[in-house]
């Protein structure tokens, strides 16, 4: 009945502090996440790892358990993913690595400082100066877009988010859609699609790393191109 | 800090707290551990109410929600509540929130439980995120221009208190420590205390602890013993999977087996609102009838599961690995809202001057059984309305002291206070387990095992059945008794339950 697992975790203290690898034994059923898993772990007393050492909490982000907070996103195997929808019979041999992201700063272990998502937000000066306009006919692309959980696994992969440096990356497009849809014209919208395209469309090698990987399966591509047609090409 | 408001929490509630206030031109600090996109109020599901059908009134609406809270409610209170909810509405839609809409200017509406007629406006089953994505982006708009101020990473430490009242508080950074003090009103909207449960349908990060805080400090609650049993929730690891109401709203059934047949017991004992009948009642049968019951859902068209469940049916899909479309969910009540909380008056001010509370954190609106759709619109509404006493108030004073912060409860005593919690809290409750619960309890430090034997305190010493406070020792409802407001006080030994008159509707 118990699926026997361990999970190996990149630990860090806090900023500046020499990471380290140390291992945990799970007995949590295989129908478990490794957000359970991990507050499993956690509530241990007394907390011990693999080799029956003891073991500072593990820190890291964790809010809804249920993908709709975008909380507990991390590295699972090498990939972008949010801890409460990987599923530990995913991972037949049993061993899970987790590491926090890696194009963040780490606060500690898998918690990861993702305030730049927020800034570069605020930069797009994405919001809306008048009421919103809702035409009936890009409702539900307009609704995808507003289910972004700013998790920021599409950063993650992307090539070109933290190298360029003012880049915002596939989320902000994403979140970009809805608003510029809705914005009725004017001196704002105009605002917004110059900063769009100083944030987002000169940033953007096209290398379709995003398209993949959003734990919600939003339309990634689908709103990139929209929000390009209304910001760039005036559409 | 020069004057401002203070608002702890950045949810529905509080990002509308401190609207109101930057709209005003008063500078609000905004404080939360997480952004506001990992709050509670993205999970809500099926909708927000108001009367805007043809066939209703906001009177109508007023009585289904006094009905629904069996007359504990402040009526006041959920006389403006219920008259300000078309107006919420179509502030949402000029944000942009992306409710279904019949036509080009009307939100469509649907049947949501407590309910005969359609009130509930909704964005398929994703109504809370859909809600906090416009909300957020109006809060960035202030931000941008320096009216909101967000302290991420931070969480509230305690109040100052001076002679006539609360001054400010205090904040922590997270992971560093590092304290910052701040002067102002302060407005709490720190959700409901579902850490003193574990694994209740909501967030992690709603664990009580402000108002576990706060109620030490001298800060009196009230009915806190009223706390809403989804009936229709789903085991997950860890949690409980909400299952919306919105699945019965648009057609869902529940049933148990008989003889191998499904016996739909809510229609045949209850044919008026059948599978809609309040959370109370369905919560309450379920527990009565003690066997596995199952929500049906395999009828609906495809087109109900892509333009208005779709966020329940990849729920179901991904956390269950149940298809809705094809099986039953067995499903069981699990511990959803919390209708007590801090005690605050019509406008939301509490006991302390100063202080104020909004949203699920505070005892407002729901009286002894939230309706379903009431929630979205009491943060929305509490959250304004906690505000603009707070800007009527004015701020404090400078030279309040701060108060101590709490140390963080260890994982043994959370897990152990939670234990006792659920023992002594359940669906239904005696005095047996309520003193039991109390006398654990007080071998256990720290204000959250305090805040449960306050909670505590009020379910035994209100001795009737009304509601979600269900006495198996004392069944009946006592209106003469009990149709008042519990009040549960901290003098710093001692916790004291009394019973207040609930004020006459104007």
């Amino acid at each position: 009945m118990g699926f026997r697992c361990s999970l190996k975790i990149k630990r860090q203290e806090k900023p500046g502090a020499a990471p380290y690898w140390q291992t945990f034994s799970s007995e949590a059923g295989g129908e478990a996440t490794v957000a359970a898993a991990l507050r499993e772990i956690n509530d241990r007393t007394p907390l011990t790892d693999l080799d029956g050492g003891r073991a500072m909490p593990i820190s890291w982000e964790c809010a809804c358990l249920q993908r709709k907070c975008g909380a507990c996103a991390m590295r699972v195997n090498g990939a972008p993913r949010l801890a409460c929808s990987a599923f530990l019979s995913e991972f037949p041999g049993g061993e899970i690595v987790l590491e926090p992201l890696g194009k963040f700063p780490v606060i500690s272990d898998l918690t990861v400082d993702r305030s730049v998502i927020f800034e570069r937000m605020k930069q797009a000066r994405l919001w809306l100066e008048e009421k919103a306009y809702l035409s009936g006919r890009r409702h539900e692309v307009s609704y995808q877009s507003a289910r972004c959980l700013m998790c920021g696994c599409c950063l993650e992969v992307c090539p070109n988010f933290g190298a360029a440096e003012d880049f915002g990356g596939a989320l902000l497009s994403v979140n970009a859609y809805r608003t510029l849809e809705q914005s009725s014209g004017g001196g704002h919208k105009k605002e917004m699609s110059e900063a769009y395209r100083k944030l987002y469309f000169s940033g953007c090698g096209g290398s379709l790393a995003c398209h993949q990987i959003c734990p919600l399966e939003l339309p990634v591509e689908e709103l990139l191109l929209r929000s390009n047609a209304v910001a760039v090409w005036g559409r | 800090m020069s004057a401002r408001a203070i608002v702890v929490g950045s949810g529905l509630a509080g990002l509308f707290a401190a609207l109101e206030a930057a709209e005003q031109g008063v500078p609000a600090a905004l404080i939360s551990v997480r952004p506001s996109e990992r709050a509670q109020s993205v999970m809500a599901e099926g909708g927000i109410n108001a009367a805007l059908g043809e066939d209703d009134s906001t009177e109508n609406h007023y009585n289904d929600t006094m009905a629904a809270g069996r007359f504990l409610a402040d009526p006041n209170a959920v006389c403006k509540l219920t008259a300000a909810a078309p107006g919420i509405v179509r502030r949402l839609l000029d944000l942009g929130v992306l409710f279904n809409m019949r036509g080009h200017d009307e939100p469509e509406l649907r049947y949501f439980g407590g309910q005969k007629i359609k009130r509930t406006v909704f964005a398929q089953s994703g109504s809370g995120k859909q809600i906090m994505s416009a909300v957020i982006q109006e809060a960035r708009k202030y931000e941008a221009r320096g009216l909101i101020t967000r302290y991420d990473r931070h969480a509230f430490a305690g109040l100052a208190v001076g002679d006539n009242g609360c001054t400010g508080c205090s904040i922590r950074k997270a992971y560093s420590g590092e304290m910052t003090y701040l002067h102002g009103s302060v407005i709490i909207a720190a959700g409901g205390m579902h850490g003193l449960f574990g694994g209740t349908t909501g967030s992690l990060d709603n664990s009580g602890a402000v108002t576990a805080a706060l109620f030490r400090t001298g800060v009196p609650l009230a009915n806190g013993e009223f706390i809403q049993y989804h009936p229709t929730t789903a085991a997950m690891p860890g949690k409980r999977l909400l299952i919306s109401e919105a699945a019965r709203g648009e057609g869902g059934r529940l049933f148990v087996l008989r003889d191998g047949k499904p016996y739909y017991f809510m229609e045949d004992r209850y044919p008026e609102l059948g599978n809609l009948s309040p959370r109370d009642v369905i919560s309450r049968e379920m527990w009565s009838l003690g066997e596995q019951v199952y929500l049906d859902l395999t009828g609906l068209p495809d087109e109900v599961f892509r333009a208005r469940l779709s966020d329940t049916l990849d729920d179901c899909l991904t956390h269950l690995r149940i298809d809705p479309r094809q099986n039953p969910i067995p499903v069981a009540p699990g511990v959803h809202y919390f209708m007590g909380g801090i005690f605050v008056d019509e406008n939301h001010r509490t006991a302390f001057p100063g202080l104020y509370a909004a949203g699920e954190c505070c005892c407002q609106y729901h009286g002894a059984n939230r309706l379903g759709g009431n929630s979205l619109l009491g943060a929305i509404f509490g959250g304004i309305a906690a505000a603009h006493s707070a800007l009527a108030d004015g701020p404090q004073a400078i030279g309040g002291e701060y108060l101590p912060p709490d140390t963080e409860q260890s994982a043994e005593d959370r897990i152990a206070t939670q234990t006792i919690v659920r023992d002594a809290l359940g669906i239904a409750r005696d005095r047996a387990e309520l003193e039991n619960g109390i006398a654990t309890l007080e071998g256990l430090p720290g204000s959250m095992p305090l805040l449960a034997r306050a909670i505590m305190t009020g379910a035994l010493e209100r001795r009737e059945s009304r509601g979600a406070h269900l006495r198996t020792d004392y069944l009946e409802q006592n209106d003469t008794g009990f149709r008042k407001t519990t009040v549960v006080s901290y003098d710093g030994g001692t916790i004291s339950a009394r019973f207040e008159n609930i004020p006459e509707r104007r």
